[in-house]
């Protein structure tokens, strides 16, 4: 059936089943294939979006769910928060295969959202339903932190 | 994966073989990327697009761009960076203006100098290419800078190149790279014995600070992985695998399938039954929608605890001897103390961050692969044959991949093989086949079980007198192409390598190993055979060291004086984690070295552990003697990332089989390591001006035994199961 999504500030209508998981409508129907499938179950956080600004498993979340409200992907990011993780990101080479690393982005996004200096406990809290296969994990932990500092 | 090393020194081109190599074969090699058809004279090497290109791996355009074309896949090990930055350093190009891209399959131009094949693994990229990819930027220099002489009529040697800029002072004249691009192509190769390369004393690059890529596409989404191919016209493919290994289809019905409402197609394949669509999760929806009858009268139906039975009965008998030295059995007699002990490994899956998946379009006269591509010349065989076509006719696109750790070398070519069969019932049509989680973690090629056992005698000053190892489990060579070299006498080199290579003084020493037949595919592991005998012998070395009483580290480095690069590293970390210094109450520290792949590391662990048994690794310290430092940076990451993903099978990581059926399927119950169980990591390089080793795969053996050790030293129990399992622990 025909639904309309707002993903990154603009609409697309689509024709999918409801119940399709929003990860897919967005790879394979929408074509932004930054969101990445690791595990189809919420277990790994690769396909982590934006639903109205909160950290989301698009593998999990049926299409019908984000209907109405802001979906927004790592190719849409655009806040000062945001810049600034994928800046140190980058400033710390913290990717290493960079397959996860879209989830990461967005779910360390999420969390300086909300804690303008997150501590370690708060970073654990937040970003250990994101698994990166090469454990890049030191460094996301030191980049967010980093982002943190640049953005105080 | 070692196993293709041919002797490196053979093979190892002399840098003047190499340039020969590219004059001999100039007109195909070069050319061949962009122009098939052309021909070169004397090195006259002008692209479609009138970009410089003066060897297979350097193209450098009028836009100024200088493209890497990258022979080695990047699969998060840091390939590009090291390789780039070997160009860039004899170029003398800005670091920003290189970038890269995937070589295709081609073997004559692409190999990977330290094997007979195209192919990237066994850690061996920057050691491969560490001349090769400094001789192509050097030659591409010596030609700009021709060209720039000509022009300028001023002599060449006169000419100074900088950042991508070519300058001259006395003339006050200067030029970017792009300008001379063009002028360049016509100029002759340089005679290879004028070529000179850097001393190492002039390195800009080679050794210094951290280089940053941002043309990755790795924090915005914009990075190409197979999963992200889209061609016109292309459907996805899911596919219903057999339940156990070896089964087969007895029948189908697929009318379920075929009613859900975009489904193209369904096709039987040697490997299953595979279901199109346009989409995944419509191609999913029909997968899961058919209804199979399994053949399973063949297939393997044990489970793992037979499986180690079994392996412990062999162990009764000797097996194929891997090394003899001296006479253990006399020396053993002999002993004042003789310590036994058992070690038990699971299998283990890859679980790369990304399924596997491919692009396979077959047409007619060719097939085009898209894949985190890891092994082309095989690759390539393996699918011409399957298609009736010559392995030129099979192309194949390198993209990022979504990690590896062993998986996409595989022998077998098992998922590639199964994308181009089913493209092959649709052909002319581009076929993306999807893996789900699922598949992946029950497809097999695991890490294979393992069971050690080692007997050793001390004499009565506590110094080891005989050690006998004996090692059972599959081969991974076995029953592939590679078992006529990588097997010698009954003995895969991989079962025991780093047992069989135990650097310390013991005079009677003896290996043997039992290699077992079984129908679970197997396949090397990053570290490969390291993975299990650096944890029985760096922890039973441990055992030895308790029973006579001396300092874990003491006790190694007096039998290691004869191997400076493992004492070396083992004194570097132990200086640096302050092996002396008192810890926390609960706290404790573990060491283990091991050398794997040319390059030698040493960790110190260091556990806190509470009172119902729960314990945590609180911090890693990692020292690396990798040769000439290439990448600091790199070599760092990787050095972190290893001891995290070496971790996780210390922890929780274990595939077990019952009556044949894998019971993990996902992350919930094949468990890998998140970041509140990362320890801190504190890494340190050995300064050295050896020829550069790899990185990779180094830094993984090390963990688990420094891990056990540490929780030895806290707990008083010795372990001999991976995952660990502490007693008195929920």
């Amino acid at each position: 059936m025909s639904i309309t999504l707002n993903v990154n500030g603009l609409d697309h209508t689509v024709d999918a089943d409801p119940d399709t998981p929003l990860l897919w409508v967005l790879r394979d129907h929408i074509a932004l294939t930054g969101t990445k499938f690791g595990c189809g179950i919420a277990q790994c956080g690769a396909c982590t979006v934006h639903l109205d600004g909160q950290a989301t498993r698009a593998c999990v979340t049926p299409v019908h769910l984000a209907v109405g409200k802001q979906v927004t992907t790592i190719e849409g990011v655009q806040s000062s928060v945001a810049k600034a993780i994928q800046q140190a990101w980058e400033e710390l080479s913290v990717p290493q295969c960079g397959y996860c690393q879209s989830g990461q982005i967005m779910s360390a996004t999420a969390l300086l959202d909300s804690n303008k200096n997150p501590s370690d406990a708060d970073i654990d809290a937040a970003m250990s339903g994101n698994i990166c296969r090469c454990a890049t994990y030191v460094r996301i932990r030191a980049a967010i932190k980093h982002a943190a500092q640049q953005l105080s | 994966m070692k196993f293709l090393l041919a002797e490196p020194a053979a093979s190892q081109p002399s840098r003047r073989d190499f340039l020969k190599c590219v004059v001999v074969a100039g007109a195909g090699l070069t050319l061949g990327v962009r122009l098939p058809q052309a021909s070169a004279q004397d090195g006259a090497f002008l692209a479609e697009d009138d970009s410089f290109q003066p060897n297979a791996f350097v193209r450098i355009g009028s836009d100024n761009r200088v493209t890497l074309i990258m022979k080695h896949l990047e699969m998060g090990q840091g390939s590009h960076t090291g390789l780039a930055t070997l160009l860039a350093e004899e170029l003398d190009a800005a670091w920003e203006q290189v970038i890269t891209e995937g070589a295709p399959a081609d073997t004559n131009r692409y190999k990977n100098l330290h094997w007979n094949a195209q192919g990237t693994g066994g850690s061996s990229a920057i050691a491969n290419s560490f001349e090769q990819m400094r001789t192509a930027g050097a030659t591409a220099k010596a030609m700009l800078v021709a060209a720039a002489a000509k022009t300028w009529q001023v002599p060449a040697s006169e000419i100074q190149v900088s950042q991508g800029v070519l300058s001259h002072t006395a003339s006050k004249k200067s030029a970017t790279f792009g300008e001379f691009a063009e002028a360049a192509a016509h100029q002759a190769l340089p005679i290879p014995e004028e070529l000179v390369l850097k001393d190492p004393k002039d390195f800009i690059y080679i050794g210094k600070q951290r280089l940053t890529r941002k043309d990755t596409g790795k924090t915005d989404g914009s990075a190409q992985f197979t999963q992200d191919v889209k061609l016109p016209g292309m459907l996805t493919a899911v596919v219903a695998h057999a339940p156990r290994f070896g089964g087969t289809v007895r029948s189908v019905d697929d009318s379920k399938a075929r009613a859900v409402a975009g489904v193209v197609d369904v096709v039987q394949i040697p490997s299953g039954v595979a279901v199109l669509a346009k989409d995944f999760w419509t191609a999913k929806l029909g997968r899961d929608a058919l209804v199979i009858n399994w053949d399973d009268s063949a297939a393997f139906k044990h489970s793992s605890v037979d499986i180690m039975e079994n392996f412990k009965a062999l162990a009764k008998q000797p097996g194929a001897v891997a090394r003899n030295d001296g006479d253990t059995a006399s020396a053993m007699k002999n002993a004042a103390t003789v310590v036994e002990g058992n070690y038990e490994f699971p299998y283990l899956a890859h679980a790369a961050m990304e399924p596997m998946n491919c692009v396979a379009w077959v047409k007619p006269d060719g097939c085009e692969i898209w894949n985190g591509e890891q092994m082309q010349t095989v690759d390539q065989a393996n699918v011409a044959a399957t298609l009736g076509l010559k392995p030129e006719q099979v192309k194949i696109n390198m993209l990022y991949a979504g990690s590896s750790f062993g998986r996409r070398a595989n022998p077998a070519s098992d998922y590639l093989l199964e994308a181009v069969h089913i493209a092959k019932a649709k052909t002319n049509t581009p076929v993306k086949l999807v893996w789900t989680r699922e598949d992946d973690m029950r497809a097999g090629y695991y890490r294979p079980a393992y069971f050690h056992q080692i007997r050793a005698g001390l004499d009565k000053n506590g110094q080891p007198i005989a050690w006998e190892q004996r090692i059972v489990g599959q081969s991974l060579a076995a029953g592939t192409p590679f078992e006529s070299f990588m097997v010698k006498d009954g003995v895969d080199k991989t079962s025991v390598e780093g047992a069989s290579t135990l650097p310390y003084k013991i005079p009677h020493l003896k290996v043997d190993l039992h290699s077992v037949k079984l129908p679970v595919p197997v396949l090397w592991w990053r570290s490969v055979g390291h993975t299990h005998t650096a944890f029985s012998t760096e922890t039973f070395i441990d055992r030895l060291a308790h029973t006579a009483k001396q300092d874990p580290v003491a006790f190694r480095l007096n039998l290691l004086a004869d191997h400076p690069r493992h004492h070396g590293v083992l004194s570097l970390v132990a200086e640096k984690a302050g092996w002396d210094k008192p810890l926390p109450k609960g706290w404790a520290r573990g060491v283990a070295v091991h050398e794997s792949f040319n390059s030698f590391a040493a960790q110190v662990a260091e556990v806190s552990v509470k009172d119902d048994g729960r314990f945590k690794v609180e911090r890693v310290v990692c020292a690396i003697d990798c040769g000439l430092a290439i990448n600091p940076d790199v070599i760092k990451a990787q050095m972190e990332g290893s001891v995290g993903f070496a971790l996780a099978p210390v922890l929780m990581s274990a595939i077990t089989f019952k009556q044949g059926l894998v019971a993990q399927s996902n992350f919930h119950d094949y468990q890998v390591l998140r970041i509140d169980q990362m320890p801190k990591v504190e890494v340190h390089i050995m300064p050295s001006d050896a020829k550069p080793t790899g990185v990779g795969e180094p830094g993984v053996p090390p963990l688990a035994p420094a891990v056990a050790n540490a929780l030895s030293a806290a707990t008083g129990q010795w372990f001999d199961k991976l995952p660990l399992q502490l007693e008195g622990s929920v």
